[in-house]
C-alpha cells in the first residue's frame, strides 16, 4: 500500500491517535462552550430582561434549525457506517448531504441574523445579544469548519479510496457541534 | 469498531426527533394551558433542559460510539465537564451576590434591555417621520 497509516496500526493507548486527538478536542471544546452556557445560565439567572431579550428570538428558525443539524448527524453516521464497508460511493454521497444540510443551517442562521439586525438587535444592543451572537456565532463558526474539513475528506482521502478513519473523526466532532445545538437551543429558543 | 452490537441509526435518529418534538411542546403546552408559577418552570426544566440531556446521551453514546469506546475516552469528557461545574459553583456564590467583605458590586443591569423597550414603536415613529416628509 502506497499509504500506509503508522499511527492507526500501532496504538498503545487503545484508540487509534487520531481518534483519541478528536476526543481531546471534543474535551476541550466542552470547557469553550460549557464556560459560555454557564455565563448565560447565572445571567439569565440574576437579571430579569434576559428572559425578556430571549422571548425575541424565533423559535420557529431555531426549531428548523435543530431539526437541519439532528439529520445531518443522522448522515453523518451513514457515511461511517458506508466507510466501514469501503463503500467510496455511499461514503461521498452522505458526507456530501450532511455538508449541504449544514449548508442549509448556515443559510437559516443568516437569515435569522439578518431579521434580528434590522430589528435592532445588534451585538451592542445588550448584555443578552452580545451573548446570543457570541454564542450562536462561534458554534456557527464550528459548523463551517466541520463542512470545509468534510469535503476535503470526501475529495482528497475517501474519493481516492484512503484514510477511511477520518469519516469516523470528522463524525465525532460533526456530532458534538450537534450537542452544543442541542443545549443552545433551549437556552436561546425555548425557555421564555 | 467492528464486533460491537449497537441499535439501528434510523432507530436513533427517530427516538432524537420525537424527543426534540417534545422538547419544543413542552413551553407550548405551558402557554396553551396557561399553566403558570412552579408547575410552569418545572415543566419547563423537565421538557426542554431535561430532554437536551437525554438526546445529548444518545448522540454521545449511539452516533459518537462512546458507549463501546475504551472507558477513558468518557472519563476524559467527564473530567472536563466537571470543571465546568466548579467553575459554575466556584463563582456563582459571588456572582449572586451584592456585597461581599471589602467588595460590592456597582454595576446594576437595567430592567428591560437597552433598545428593547418600545422598539416597535421606535420604528413606527421613524415611518411616520418619513412619511411627514
Amino acid at each position: 500500500m502506497a499509504h500506509q497509516i503508522i499511527a492507526t496500526s500501532r496504538s498503545a493507548s487503545g484508540i487509534p491517535t487520531g481518534r483519541l486527538a478528536v476526543w481531546w478536542v471534543v474535551g476541550s471544546e466542552i470547557v469553550i462552550f460549557g464556560g459560555l452556557i454557564a455565563a448565560y445560565l447565572l445571567n439569565r439567572f440574576l437579571h430579569g430582561s434576559w428572559a425578556q431579550s430571549a422571548g425575541h428570538t424565533s423559535t420557529l428558525i431555531g426549531g428548523i434549525n435543530t431539526f437541519w443539524l439532528l439529520t445531518s448527524s443522522f448522515f453523518v453516521v451513514l457515511a461511517h457506517a458506508a466507510s466501514e464497508k469501503r463503500d467510496i460511493r455511499t461514503t461521498r454521497k452522505f458526507l456530501w448531504l450532511t455538508i449541504l444540510l449544514g449548508g442549509f443551517f448556515m443559510l437559516f442562521k443568516t437569515y435569522e441574523y439578518a431579521v434580528k439586525i434590522e430589528g435592532g438587535y445588534t451585538l451592542f444592543t445588550s448584555n443578552f445579544w452580545s451573548f446570543y451572537y457570541t454564542a450562536t456565532g462561534l458554534h456557527g463558526f464550528h459548523v463551517l469548519c466541520g463542512m470545509v474539513i468534510m469535503a476535503i475528506i470526501a475529495e482528497r482521502d475517501i474519493k481516492q479510496g484512503k484514510n477511511w478513519h477520518r469519516v469516523e473523526n470528522i463524525g465525532i466532532y460533526w456530532h458534538f457541534v450537534d450537542i452544543v445545538w442541542i443545549f443552545l437551543f433551549p437556552l436561546l429558543y425555548i425557555a421564555k | 469498531m467492528a464486533g460491537h452490537k449497537h441499535p439501528s441509526y434510523f432507530k436513533i435518529y427517530i427516538i432524537l426527533l420525537i424527543l426534540f418534538v417534545i422538547s419544543v411542546a413542552g413551553p407550548e403546552i405551558a402557554d396553551i394551558f396557561h399553566i403558570e408559577g412552579a408547575t410552569r418552570l418545572i415543566l419547563i426544566l423537565v421538557t426542554a433542559f431535561g430532554i437536551a440531556i437525554v438526546k445529548a446521551y444518545y448522540v454521545l453514546a449511539y452516533f459518537m460510539h462512546l458507549k463501546f469506546e475504551k472507558i477513558y475516552a468518557p472519563y476524559i469528557l467527564l473530567s472536563m465537564v466537571a470543571l465546568m461545574a466548579v467553575f459554575f459553583f466556584g463563582v456563582a456564590i459571588d456572582i449572586m451576590k451584592d456585597d461581599g467583605h471589602h467588595w460590592e458590586k456597582t454595576y446594576e443591569e437595567p430592567l428591560v434591555a437597552p433598545g428593547e423597550s418600545g422598539h416597535h414603536e421606535d420604528a413606527g415613529h421613524a415611518a411616520e417621520v418619513t412619511a411627514h416628509h
